[in-house]
C-alpha cells in the first residue's frame, strides 16, 4: 500500500505531456511574437503562418523609430523612470511599515494591519474619475510622469509581505540588544532590519517593477500621446499602423524583451515570491 | 493580542528602571518620544498617501455621480438622476451582460485549469523550475502585448486560428463580429495570461498540505481521486476563496484586451458586443466629458463586484466543505 502510494506521487509519462502541452501554449504567443516581429509584413499572410524567424528586425525596428507619432523610445525611456521610481517607492516605504507592524509595538496595531490589508481588495477603476479630477484640477498633473508616480509609491501588498518577511527572520533579541547599546528606531531599520529583508525586498521590487512597467489604465486616461509609456506608444502603434503588423511586433517585442530576460534570471525567485506570498494570505 | 502588549509598558515599567538606554548622550525624552511615535511615523506614508489617492476618490465618485459634471466647470445637482437613467439606458444593461458574460466564460475554465495543472505540478517532477517558469510567463508579459498578439492570431483573414480551425474544415471566424465569438477570444487572452498564475498559487497551498495525510488515507483504501476530493480540495479552501474573489475583482473590471481587441475603440464593436462596463464608464466620462454618469456607472460596477464577491464566497463555502 505505501508503495503504491508513493507511486502516485512518481509523475508518469502522462503528467509530463499535460504540463509540456501547457507550456507551449504559454511559450507559444511569445514566440509568435518574436517571429512576425523579424519577418516582412507581407508574410502574415503566408500559410501555414510562418513558425521560423526571418532576418527582417532591424527594418521593422527602424520603422518604430522613425515614427514620431508613437513615440515609442521617450515611451520606453518614461517606463524606465516611472517603474524604478514607484519601485523605489515601494520597497522603501514596504520595509518601513512592514518592520514597524512586525516588531514595535503601538496602541492599534492590529487595526491598522487590517486595514491595509483590506485596501488590498478595494478595486481600482472605482475611483479613476475623481483621481482624474483631482490630478487636473488640483495638482496639474495631467500629461505629467509624477501623476502615475505619486499615488503608486505604496503598495498595501508591498506593506503587507514586507512585514510578513520581516516577522519570521528579524530576531527580537537583535533589536533589543541594539536598543541597549543606545540606537534609534531609525538607525536599527536602516543598519539591522533592511539588509536582513534584502531577498524579499528584491522579490518584492521585481514584482512592483513588473507591474509597474505593464500598467496600462490610468496611464492611459492622464497621460497624453506625447508624453507615453510604452504600453500606451504601443497602443498607438496598434491602432494606427495595425495593417503593418511586422512593425507593431518589433515594437511589442522590443517592450516585453526586458521583463522576459528579467524573468529568465530571476525566475526562481520571483516564482518562490509569488507562491509564498499566496500561503500566507 | 498585541493591543494589550502595546498598552503595557506605560503602566508596568517604574519611572527609574536602571539601563543603560541613554548612553549615548540623547535625553530620556526624546528616546521615549522615538519610542512612541517612531512607528506611526514609519506607517504615515502609506496613510497619507492612500488617503489622498485611494480613499478620498473612492468617496469623491460617490459625490460626482449625484451631479451632472463636466470637467470644464457645470457641477448641477441632480440627486439620483444618473442613478435612474443608468437603469434605463439598454447600453448599461449590454455593458453588464457582456461583462458578467466574459467574467464566467473566462474564470470557470481558468480555475479549473489552474487546479488540474497544480496537481501535476505536486508531483515529483523533473525540470520543475523550467516547468513552473513556463507557464506563468504569460503573467510576466503585459496586457497590451497580450492583446496585440492575439489580435493577429484571432484576425479574421489571416489569423493563426482561424487557420488551424481550417484544418478541420472550420469556415473562417469572424472573431470580432459576434458576442460569443468575441468573448471567446477575450477569454482566451484572460486565461492564457491568469492560469498559470493561478495554477502557482493552488501548487503553494498543496505543498502546506502534509503527505503523511494521503499515506494514512491510502492505507485506509481510499482511491486517488477520493483523496483529491476528501483532502486536497477542503485543505484549499482558504486559497481558492482567495483566488476566486481576487479573480472577481479583476475579472469585473475588465477592460484593455477588449479594448485593443477593438483596436483601440472603446464602443466595443459596432453593436457593443464585447463593451465591458469599464470601457462604458471610460467612454462616458472621458470622451463624452459625462463625469457624473461615468461615476454612477463606476459605483454600480463597485456594487456587482461586491455582490459577485459575496455570492462566490458563499458558493465556495457551502460546495467546498
Amino acid at each position: 500500500m505505501r508503495t503504491a502510494n508513493r507511486r502516485a506521487w512518481q509523475a508518469s509519462p502522462l503528467t509530463y505531456i499535460a504540463l509540456i502541452v501547457a507550456g507551449v501554449l504559454s511559450v507559444f504567443p511569445l514566440y509568435f511574437m518574436f517571429i512576425i516581429a523579424t519577418k516582412r509584413n507581407d508574410n502574415i499572410h503566408d500559410t501555414p503562418p510562418p513558425l521560423l524567424p526571418g532576418g527582417n528586425f532591424g527594418d521593422n525596428f527602424g520603422r518604430v523609430l522613425a515614427n514620431e507619432d508613437a513615440a515609442f523610445m521617450i515611451g520606453l525611456g518614461n517606463s524606465i523612470i516611472v517603474s524604478s521610481a514607484v519601485t523605489l517607492g515601494v520597497v522603501l516605504f514596504g520595509s518601513l511599515a512592514g518592520f514597524a507592524f512586525a516588531k514595535l509595538k503601538f496602541r492599534g496595531r492590529n487595526a491598522l494591519l487590517l486595514m491595509i490589508i483590506g485596501t488590498m481588495m478595494v478595486p481600482t477603476q472605482l475611483g479613476v474619475i475623481p483621481l482624474y479630477i483631482m490630478m487636473v484640477k488640483w495638482f496639474g498633473w495631467s500629461g505629467d510622469l509624477r501623476a502615475v508616480i505619486v499615488p503608486f509609491l505604496v503598495s498595501g501588498f508591498g506593506v503587507f509581505m514586507m512585514r510578513q518577511y520581516a516577522s519570521q527572520s528579524v530576531s527580537d533579541e537583535l533589536i533589543e540588544a541594539a536598543r541597549v547599546d543606545g540606537c534609534s528606531t531609525f538607525r536599527i531599520f536602516w543598519s539591522i532590519v533592511l539588509p536582513i529583508l534584502r531577498p524579499a525586498a528584491a522579490v518584492l521590487g521585481l514584482l512592483t517593477f513588473m507591474q509597474t512597467w505593464n500598467d496600462f489604465v490610468w496611464p492611459f486616461v492622464i497621460l497624453t500621446d506625447d508624453t507615453p509609456t510604452v504600453q500606451l506608444s504601443l497602443r498607438l502603434l496598434s491602432q494606427t499602423y495595425y495593417t503593418d503588423y511586422a512593425q507593431v511586433f518589433a515594437a511589442t517585442a522590443v517592450a516585453t524583451l526586458p521583463l522576459i530576460v528579467v524573468f529568465i534570471i530571476f525566475g526562481k525567485q520571483i516564482i518562490g515570491g509569488i507562491m509564498e506570498g499566496a500561503v500566507k494570505s | 493580542m498585541s493591543l494589550s502588549t502595546s498598552a503595557a509598558p506605560q503602566h508596568a515599567v517604574p519611572p527609574h528602571r536602571p539601563r543603560p538606554r541613554q548612553s549615548r548622550g540623547s535625553s530620556g525624552g526624546l528616546t521615549r518620544f522615538d519610542l512612541k511615535f517612531s512607528p506611526y511615523l514609519y506607517i504615515a506614508p502609506f496613510f497619507l498617501l492612500f488617503g489622498i489617492f485611494g480613499l478620498y476618490p473612492l468617496i469623491y465618485t460617490a459625490w460626482v455621480s449625484l451631479h451632472n459634471w463636466t470637467l470644464g466647470g457645470t457641477h448641477e445637482w441632480v440627486g439620483f438622476q444618473n442613478y435612474t437613467d443608468l437603469f434605463a439606458d439598454a447600453q448599461f444593461w449590454q455593458t453588464m451582460k457582456n461583462t458578467i458574460g466574459i467574467f464566467l466564460l473566462s474564470t470557470v475554465p481558468q480555475l479549473l485549469l489552474a487546479l488540474f495543472l497544480a496537481t501535476l505540478l505536486n508531483r515529483n517532477l523533473r525540470g520543475r523550475t523550467a516547468l513552473r517558469m513556463a507557464i506563468v510567463i504569460p503573467n510576466v508579459t503585459s496586457v497590451a502585448a497580450v492583446a496585440i498578439v492575439f489580435g493577429l492570431l484571432f484576425s479574421r483573414d489571416f489569423g493563426a486560428i482561424n487557420w488551424f480551425l481550417g484544418l478541420f474544415g472550420v469556415d473562417a471566424i469572424d472573431w470580432r463580429a459576434h458576442e460569443w465569438s468575441s468573448w471567446t477570444a477575450i477569454s482566451v487572452m484572460v486565461d492564457w495570461r491568469w492560469t498559470g498564475y493561478n495554477a502557482l498559487i493552488f501548487l503553494a497551498a498543496m505543498q502546506a498540505i502534509p503527505r503523511d495525510l494521503y499515506e494514512s488515507a491510502a492505507i485506509d483504501g481510499a482511491s486517488q481521486w477520493r483523496q483529491f476530493w476528501q483532502i486536497t480540495l477542503p485543505l484549499l479552501r482558504p486559497t481558492f476563496l482567495f483566488i476566486v474573489i481576487v479573480s472577481t475583482i479583476g475579472g469585473l473590471q475588465l477592460f484593455v484586451e477588449p479594448l485593443l481587441f477593438g483596436n483601440g475603440r472603446t464602443n466595443g464593436g459596432t453593436t457593443h458586443q464585447f463593451q465591458t462596463l469599464t470601457m462604458y464608464m471610460y467612454s462616458e466620462a472621458f470622451e463624452n466629458s459625462r463625469f457624473g454618469y461615468g461615476s454612477a456607472i463606476a459605483w454600480a460596477m463597485f456594487l456587482l463586484i461586491v455582490v459577485a464577491s459575496m455570492v462566490n464566497f458563499l458558493f465556495v463555502r457551502k460546495s467546498v466543505k
